[in-house]
């Protein structure tokens, strides 16, 4: 396999992964926004209230700069990294 | 002005901005405090901070393509995430989020979730890719890698109609603030507006608005914050109210079973005027079924990803890199304002509810509440309302009905902070509007000039000439806008929603397909727009006519019905016919390595 397709297959892997953590903050556990709200949360909030104003937004800020990181990573394995900084 | 070393000079020069800014605030309260009228203050915070602005995008003027359209490429990471929070951040999400709310509870905050998730799909599924594809706008994308003018057309159609549909409820809320802050009619407020925000992005076109949105974003996040922490330790609710106001939750929940959720009679209901709600569900309750909460989530996180104008700003950025980690910021500083929405309603509903607070209104008399001044004032704006329906002289919750966007601008007043603080939220209001109508009036001319005009219709154009036309098209977007806006046909925040469902519907699918599909075609690519557009278009139409719809897709989902049939007709049209071109195979995969030169730059 080539160096490029390589480097693709790691990228698609993150991005599945990235993908799975944001279905579960976003979609998956509002499934069962009923059931979670009885639960007490961080901070004292009913947890699907938390999720909604705080937990699934932060967690989404955090997955951001993983995501940006991991892919940082991989295109350096590859060689394919940019030069210079932001 | 703007030299070479501006650039490594921002941290300072925004630093200066946000302290004077700063002073301004503390001046205006010493102005206060030696007899300053309310309305005076007011125009002094409008005025002072759109000229500012003004005198931004006059620096940033430009006779360059590359600065007008994609503001040189030169915008770092932190920055670009400060523009973006700006350019994202409309007046609906200032004005009317908290509002929202404050009357629907959880099935609102879908909207919170949607509007913060789809910035996860930007990040991986698009914006790394435009970067290193070198475009100038969304629709130089897909015609590039689609190839044909019948692709580009169709994309600058879909971004026509969502973003126009976005822009003039925009436009409308920069007149709604006008007109309150400058005291002059709504009709001419709206073209106030539209003149402010013209100035910021007539001269400098994407650099221009760079660096006016950053400058918005400091006002607007300072209007925001300042009030929530003021009013929270004032009512002894926390000095941190995102951490610490689990009790007053509890208590406003206490509070809704004590008085109860009376259903008003219809005859009584008529009498509410138009446009004010009451409360009429809990706080914190979780009050939609799992689909209703998430269809609406889901069709705000896919349209994130296809507004050409949070696209675009990823444009601007100096490398792919860069434009990850700035969509990183970019989500931080929307996050800022996001979780303190909830936290205001929290607090503006408890400063009403609680009759041990001496800003509590419900249970009270009628007459003492008709008294109080902030009533009168906001009552007389039309934006709150008491009667008593059943007739016991005292206010019950089912008495009271306020407008959605007074809970952001009222708040202050009625917990008793001094007149300064609104004035600022009304500066941070516009600033909010102004932003978001810049980026997507932009957007409009920005793909109608250089799609349409230089692409399909005179690809000699010289430099100058494509600039003329880029500003001319400004202009008269933005006054079709503030036209149509000028008119009221629909509320803020729905017209907002409406636009994401168009952009999904329409773009969602070409654009990540673009990347990740290297089968997509030409032909698919055609079908998936034109027939995505069309359906979700007509299933609005048919549902607004009284169609019952399906799925449970509502009007305000219908993008998911409309993005589901972009997917299916693009996949199956693109499978039919025959595979791209060899050249355009070799393109995807250049454009899924970030390092080496873009795509266009190439050609």
């Amino acid at each position: 396999m080539s160096k490029q397709a390589q480097h693709w297959e790691k990228t698609r892997g993150l991005l599945m992964m990235t993908l799975a953590i944001w279905f579960v903050f976003s979609i998956g556990i509002f499934l069962f926004g009923a059931e979670m709200n009885e639960v007490t949360g961080p901070f004292g909030y009913p947890l699907t209230y938390w999720f909604t104003c705080q937990g699934s937004l932060g967690i989404f800020v955090i997955l951001i700069f993983w995501f940006a990181n991991r892919q940082e990573k991989i295109d350096e394995e590859f060689g394919f990294s940019e030069r210079g900084d932001d | 002005m703007i030299k070479g070393n501006f650039i490594d000079n921002l941290p300072k020069v925004y630093g200066i901005y946000t302290g004077g800014f700063l002073g301004f605030i503390i001046i205006m309260a010493i102005g206060e405090q030696m007899g300053m009228t309310a309305k005076t203050i007011g125009i002094c915070f409008v005025a002072f901070t759109v000229a500012i602005y003004a005198i931004i995008g006059y620096l940033s003027r430009t006779a360059q393509a590359d600065a007008y359209y994609v503001a040189g490429r030169q915008v770092p990471t932190v920055f670009n995430g400060m523009a973006t929070a700006a350019d994202w951040m409309s007046g609906a999400s200032f004005v009317a989020m908290a509002g929202g709310i404050y009357f629907k509870g959880y099935g609102y905050m879908a909207l919170l979730v949607g509007w913060t998730g789809g910035y996860v799909l930007v990040a991986s599924l698009l914006a790394p890719y435009l970067r290193k594809f070198g475009c100038y706008t969304v629709p130089d994308f897909i015609g590039t890698r689609y190839g044909g003018n019948l692709t580009r057309f169709l994309a600058v159609v879909v971004l026509t109609v969502a973003s126009f549909t976005y822009v003039t409820a925009q436009i409308n809320a920069t007149g709604t603030i006008a007109s309150v802050a400058l005291d002059i009619p709504f009709q001419y407020a709206v073209y106030v507006g539209l003149i402010s925000i013209l100035l910021c992005s007539m001269l400098g076109g994407m650099r221009g608005v760079t660096w006016t949105q950053v400058a918005q974003y400091i006002v607007l996040i300072i209007a925001y914050l300042l009030p929530v922490f003021w009013i929270s330790n004032k009512i002894g609710a926390g000095f941190f109210p995102h951490f610490m106001l689990a009790d007053e939750v509890a208590r406003i929940g206490e509070l809704e079973q004590q008085f109860g959720f009376v259903k008003n009679a219809a005859a009584d209901l008529k009498t509410v005027p138009k446009g004010l709600a009451g409360i009429t569900k809990a706080h914190s309750a979780v009050n939609a079924t799992p689909w209703g909460f998430i269809s609406l989530a889901l069709a705000m996180m896919m349209g994130t990803a296809s507004l050409p104008h949070v696209m675009m700003r990823y444009f601007t950025t100096p490398s792919v890199k860069a434009a990850r980690k700035s969509v990183g910021w970019s989500l931080f500083f929307i996050f800022l304002l996001y979780s303190s929405a909830p936290m205001l309603a929290t607090l503006s509903k408890l400063s009403l509810m609680d009759p041990t607070l001496s800003t509590g209104i419900i249970g009270k008399s009628i007459t003492d509440v008709q008294a109080i001044d902030w009533y009168q004032n906001w009552n007389s704006a039309n934006l709150m309302f008491i009667s008593d329906f059943n007739g016991n002289g005292t206010l019950e919750l089912n008495e009271f009905f306020m407008g959605g966007k007074a809970v952001v601008l009222a708040t202050p007043e009625i917990a008793g902070l001094p007149y300064v603080i609104s004035g600022l939220v009304a500066a941070g209001g516009m600033a909010a509007a102004m932003s978001t109508a810049d980026g997507l009036i932009l957007a409009i001319a920005n793909a109608i000039s250089h799609d349409v005009y230089y692409k399909i219709i005179d690809p000699k154009a010289e430099t100058a000439k494509r600039l003329v036309v880029a500003r001319v098209l400004l202009v008269v977007i933005g006054f079709a806008g503030a036209t149509i806006a000028a008119m009221e046909i629909q509320g803020i925040l729905g017209s907002v929603i409406w636009a994401f469902d168009f952009a999904m519907s329409g773009l969602f699918f070409p654009l990540v397909l673009g990347v990740w599909w290297k089968r997509a075609n030409r032909e698919g690519a055609i079908a998936g727009m034109a027939l995505g557009l069309a359906s979700g278009m007509g299933y609005l139409i048919w549902v607004r006519n009284g169609g019952s719809g399906f799925l449970g897709i509502t009007q305000l989902t219908f993008g998911i019905f409309g993005s589901a049939v972009s997917l299916v007709s693009m996949v199956v049209v693109s499978l039919i016919t025959s595979e791209p071109s060899a050249a355009t195979q070799r393109m995807v995969d250049e454009v899924r390595v970030p390092s080496g030169r873009s795509i266009i730059g190439k050609q």
